[in-house]
């Protein structure tokens, strides 16, 4: 298969228990190249548990996927990352006591090379790579607006900033496709619309993007298609108009009661 | 100006081992080189604590490792008598060899569960190096390896003492220079290394191991290689110990030891490496400074009262305690320690 296919992502019946539970069960979808994808469900859904599987976290107990025409599921996930997948975490997960600029510098790891031998001698070739590197964090900071906060610890920076330094540190990884969980998180309704606009232009430079999000708001307005998963399945998935109409859907948001 | 102050503390630095012969006597030379030595474990064990964040307290291994590797090969045990220049190398090959088959089983390990093992770890190269004597005679078992060749390039041997213009050049001051060349080699090393993309990785992998391999390092050989630096810089130290002592026999590398090389990595500024050095020195210099508490007793109170040896550990446990009390993040801790201990947080949870 080459890059040239419009399917980036295509997981096929991907199961994962824990204990008793089935957090995934036989979940399969398709992301294609260029779009913004959705992932919805009520909490517990086992949304994050994709990503995880999907990261290389969790090897899936069953089913597997393909990433960019080839098999990745059950790779370590540094392969996982190597290979383009970069993540973000629900609960965001900085290098809390390095600064901003550093956090997206250790992204940049996965496409260098230097060794110890180019640390210690500090040739010409290890030089530029390290400028390179700092160059690079510094633009992508930029980008997502806090080059202001560069040389400030990453625990000190506010909520907002610090989804946004998760962000430019998974962009660091130079990803083909970026997979945010729950990047509006306690952010406000200005901080929201922000972060669309820079998640709009994330994927107009090229980058997919698989998105889980609890603002309806929000993925209507971003997500091209939508899937929904609810108890571990995968319940609904197409055009965020439709889905959100679709009866299944409104059951398993409001329960039985109101059905 | 910059050049000016190299010059001073380069002029300072040779000068201090003659200096210190004149004022405190050659024991103190002797007690500076063997700081000097504790600077390299202290900065070997730094890599692994300080940077990638493995707590690991059986590091003296490292340097029985090194200090055995040049006592067999320079020596009458098996009538072998290598050169350092081969030997010091070697040295740190094969502890680098030994800190990777620490680091391989205990990958999944952190914090308190990795501890413990590499305490058993410890123990058990101590206990090897106390035993290998049956049915054949590798170590010499508990009496140790005695006659070890000092450094020595042809005829100019590091244990001879030599006149030149009428200075004297003791054994402990050419010892002196060797080490303290290691040493500063160590320390450039180490700095260069936490600036690096490696350095930034170990990091990280302190910080936050997950998240780490998330953005796609190889946590598994970032840790390896992590314990094999950390573990060489012992073996160094080993065997530049071996070749100054003369002798090596197992009780040198006690669990106390390796407790001790880690409070001055703790003490001076865990993952600073300005402040491993200043620790390595000052733990050092502190026991034997406070060997003065017999003395000074007779002298002030007419009688000795405590136990000279018992009140020197006694104070110097009470200094660690007021030590960490007054400065938990080290005496010269690193900026990121200073944010950790300034409400940062623990690594990993930024809320």
């Amino acid at each position: 298969m080459s890059s040239g296919d419009a399917t980036l992502l295509a997981a096929r019946s991907l199961s994962k228990r824990f204990g008793g539970l089935a957090a995934l069960d036989g979940v399969s979808l398709t992301v294609r190249r260029g779009e913004i994808f959705g992932l919805i469900g009520p909490n517990g859904a086992g949304k994050t548990t994709l990503f995880n599987v999907l990261t290389g976290l969790y090897p899936p107990d069953a089913g597997e996927f393909m990433f960019d025409g080839e098999r990745v599921s059950g790779l370590k996930p540094y392969r996982i990352a190597a290979r383009g997948i970069a993540r973000t975490f629900q609960n965001i997960r900085l290098f809390a006591n390095m600064s901003a600029l550093e956090n997206v510098m250790v992204g940049r790891h996965v496409r260098t090379r230097a060794g110890v031998a180019g640390a210690v001698l500090r040739g010409a070739a290890a030089r530029a790579e390290e400028h390179g590197i700092e160059r690079r964090a510094f633009e992508l900071l930029d980008y997502v607006g806090i080059a202001a906060r560069a040389a400030q610890p990453a625990f000190g920076l506010a909520y907002g900033d610090q989804r946004r330094l998760e962000i430019a540190r998974a962009l660091a990884t130079e990803p083909k496709l970026l997979a945010l969980d729950e990047p509006a998180a306690g952010m406000n309704a200005t901080e929201r619309a922000e972060l669309a606009r820079l998640l709009e232009r994330i994927r107009a430079g090229g980058i997919t993007l698989l998105l889980i999000e609890h603002d309806v708001k929000l993925v209507m307005g971003l997500c091209d298609r939508v899937a929904v998963l609810d108890y571990g399945m995968k319940i609904a998935e197409g055009d965020p108009a439709a889905v959100q109409r679709d009866p299944v859907v409104i059951e398993a948001y409001l329960g039985g009661a109101l059905a | 100006m910059r050049w000016l102050g190299c010059i001073a503390v380069a002029a300072l630095l040779i000068a201090l081992p003659f200096a210190v012969d004149v004022v405190l006597g050659r024991a103190w030379v002797r007690i500076i080189d063997v700081a000097l030595l504790f600077v390299l474990l202290g900065l070997g064990l730094n890599i692994v604590v300080g940077f990638a964040g493995l707590l690991d307290l059986g590091y003296i291994a490292f340097f029985a490792v090194g200090a055995y590797s040049y006592a067999l090969l320079a020596s009458p045990q098996f009538d072998l008598h290598w050169s350092f220049l081969v030997l010091l190398p070697l040295g740190a090959f094969v502890a680098g060899v030994f800190g990777v088959l620490l680091g391989a089983p205990t990958l999944r390990l952190r914090g308190d569960y990795l501890a413990i093992v590499t305490l058993g770890f410890g123990e058990i190269i101590r206990i090897f190096l106390n035993n290998l004597n049956r049915p054949y005679n590798i170590t010499n078992g508990p009496q140790g390896i005695t006659l070890i060749d000092p450094l020595a390039v042809g005829e100019f041997a590091l244990n001879r003492s030599y006149t030149i213009a009428g200075f004297t050049l003791a054994p402990v001051h050419s010892y002196y220079f060797v080490f303290l060349a290691c040493a500063a080699a160590a320390i450039f090393v180490s700095l260069r290394l936490e600036d690096s993309r490696i350095g930034r990785a170990w990091i990280a992998i302190r910080e936050d191991e997950l998240a780490a391999s998330a953005m796609g390092i190889n946590t598994r050989n970032l840790k390896l290689l992590a314990f094999a630096m950390g573990a060489s810089f012992g073996g160094v130290a080993g065997g530049l110990f071996a070749s100054f002592q003369g002798f090596v026999s197992p009780e040198s590398f006690a669990l106390l030891d390796s407790f001790m090389v880690l409070c001055m990595v703790v003490l001076g500024g865990m993952g600073n490496v300005g402040g491993v050095v200043l620790g390595a020195a000052l733990l050092t210099a502190l026991p034997e400074a406070l060997r003065y508490a017999g003395p000074l007793q007779k002298e002030w109170l007419g009688e000795i009262y405590v136990d000279p040896s018992d009140l020197r550990m006694l104070l110097f446990g009470l200094a660690l305690v007021l030590m960490m009390l007054l400065r938990p993040a080290g005496l010269w801790p690193s900026t990121m320690r200073r944010r950790e201990l300034a409400g940062g947080g623990e690594p990993g949870v930024v809320r």
